[in-house]
């Protein structure tokens, strides 16, 4: 097979990059991007070159980077300028190749091959700092991984080639943590058993890191040896959606299982109504639950019946939480997502043990709900549960959160 | 959620005159600078996307010969938009 030339693009510290470019007055300046403090998002969401010397890290609490940087300048996101950059990136992707993975809104891998590769990066670089007034890191390489290790090697704009002739002096010395896939966790295991750079790892046998981490020890593998084969997807495959899902960090820590329910109700009716929306009934629900400590897990149940009715899903998601938490200490955050989707056009079998005369009435109700919404906001319609406590009640989650984080193996690791 | 928008004492926007042609394309022929005055756009010499620097933000640019000066003139999808220099 001939070889293929994959580039990864990652806009630099995207959302700080946006804003200072349509706010000439912020250029030179520390400026990070924070969520809201008053409704406890107050982190780090990107921050620009100037804070990031100051020892600012993504994720921090916006009051301990002030600590270190005094005169920091905190803007609120404007996600939907960052929606728009993504697109005016994608329009400037689409000039090279129909194979575009985006990967998040600010990065994405490209195949160009039969291109040089070098060449696409640098004029999509320069056509960044032109067109749109900010830079990205650009890997160039054979394999998806490795183009992605590429961009994180070299920041600000700048074009990095790992190729099959150079990737044991450029990507194997690197420490571990950098190849995809590698976290925290992974991190520590690898360490313990000595393996600290690609290159140890790339040497250790892959059955004993299969004995030691499953089948992402197989991956583990083939990322470090650069054997991964993983096509760059078009960019109408990617936009096949497998889950539905919302999260959300509530504005005061949850005590009860009733905090529990007026949250999850709410979730679930931004996860149902956008199941709706896509035409979609989801197969299996899965929460998502971070305690107070940070401590974080997730629970999934098949529904007996595929649904996008809120009441169903709310109450699955309901019936996992209560089994599977005994409050050993108040949760902080919260996340409901639907995965198995099927279009809601499937024919399905009836059951004789449901009243399907009430199921379809609830959907037809959902679907009266989402009207009066779309004609009247949000707020115009809401559950009675929802009044009791008026902060959490009041969250919009399908209006709020329109950036969902994203994983590699969107159909799951299934190789 | 709705786009919030910055602006700066560097971003004019002003009031353009704009023909729309039969096959979609569009040209100023003339905008009106803060003093209200008039000035008639005598050529069109380039258009493509551009980021202002000086004014923050990207859009097409139409670079424009006005009384003999070149000058450029941004489209930002629903508003026009000059550096004030």
């Amino acid at each position: 097979m001939k070889q293929r030339v994959i580039l990864h693009s990652d806009m630099n510290n995207f959302y700080a990059s946006v804003e200072c470019a349509h706010r000439p007055e912020m250029r030179g300046k520390p400026v990070a991007v924070g969520g809201d403090e008053e409704l406890r998002h107050g982190i780090v969401l990107a921050k620009n070159y100037i804070a990031k010397a100051t020892g600012i890290r993504t994720g921090e609490a916006l009051w301990q980077a002030r600590q270190k940087c005094p005169g920091l300048l905190v803007l609120p996101p404007n996600y939907p300028l960052y929606l728009k950059y993504a697109k005016f990136a994608r329009q400037i992707y689409a000039d090279y190749t129909s194979q575009i993975e985006p990967f998040g809104l600010d990065e994405a891998w490209l195949d160009v091959s039969g291109e040089d590769g070098i060449r696409v990066a640098n004029e999509i670089r320069s056509r960044f700092k032109r067109e749109l007034g900010v830079t990205a890191s650009v890997g160039v390489s054979y394999n998806k991984i490795f183009a992605k290790l590429g961009s994180d090697i070299k920041k600000p704009d700048a074009t990095t080639l790992i190729s099959q002739s150079n990737f044991k002096s450029v990507a194997w010395p690197l420490p571990v943590e950098e190849l995809l896939y590698v976290g925290r966790a992974t991190k520590t295991k690898l360490h313990r058993i000595g393996i600290t750079t690609i290159g140890d790892l790339a040497a250790t046998p892959a059955p004993l890191l299969h004995s030691l981490f499953g089948k992402v020890g197989d991956v583990l593998f083939t990322f470090a040896n650069g054997l991964d084969d993983s096509p760059v997807m078009q960019m109408d495959e990617e936009s096949l959606i497998k889950s539905v899902g919302n999260s959300t960090t509530t504005p005061r820590d949850l005590t009860c299982n009733e905090d529990v329910k007026i949250t999850l109700f709410v979730l679930c009716e931004s996860v149902c109504a956008r199941m709706r929306e896509h035409g979609f009934l989801g197969r299996t629900v899965a929460i998502s639950i971070r305690d107070n400590a940070l401590f974080r897990f997730e629970r999934q149940c098949k529904l007996n019946r595929p649904s996008h009715i809120s009441r169903e899903i709310a109450d699955a998601a309901m019936r996992l939480f209560s089994e599977n938490y005994s409050w050993p200490r108040p949760v902080r955050s919260i996340g409901v997502r639907c995965t198995d989707l099927i279009p809601s056009s499937m024919p399905l079998q009836l059951s004789v043990f449901t009243n399907e005369q009430q199921r379809q009435k609830q959907e037809a109700l959902d679907k009266a709900v989402d009207e009066v919404r779309r004609r009247f906001g949000h707020f115009s319609i809401q559950r009675a549960c929802m009044l009791a406590d008026k902060p959490l009640g009041g969250i919009n989650p399908k209006g709020d959160h329109i950036i969902h984080p994203v994983g590699f193996f969107k159909d799951g690791m299934v190789k | 959620m709705i786009e919030r928008r910055y602006e700066n004492e560097n971003k004019v926007y002003v009031k353009v005159a704009v023909v729309f042609y039969p096959n979609g394309r569009l040209e100023p022929i003339a905008f009106w600078w803060e003093n209200a005055q008039r000035y008639r756009i005598d050529r069109v010499l380039d258009v493509c996307r551009a980021a202002s620097l000086k004014a923050g933000g990207t859009g097409m640019r139409y670079t424009c010969m006005v009384r003999g000066h070149q000058t450029y003139l941004f489209f930002e999808e629903d508003r026009w938009f000059m550096e004030r220099r």
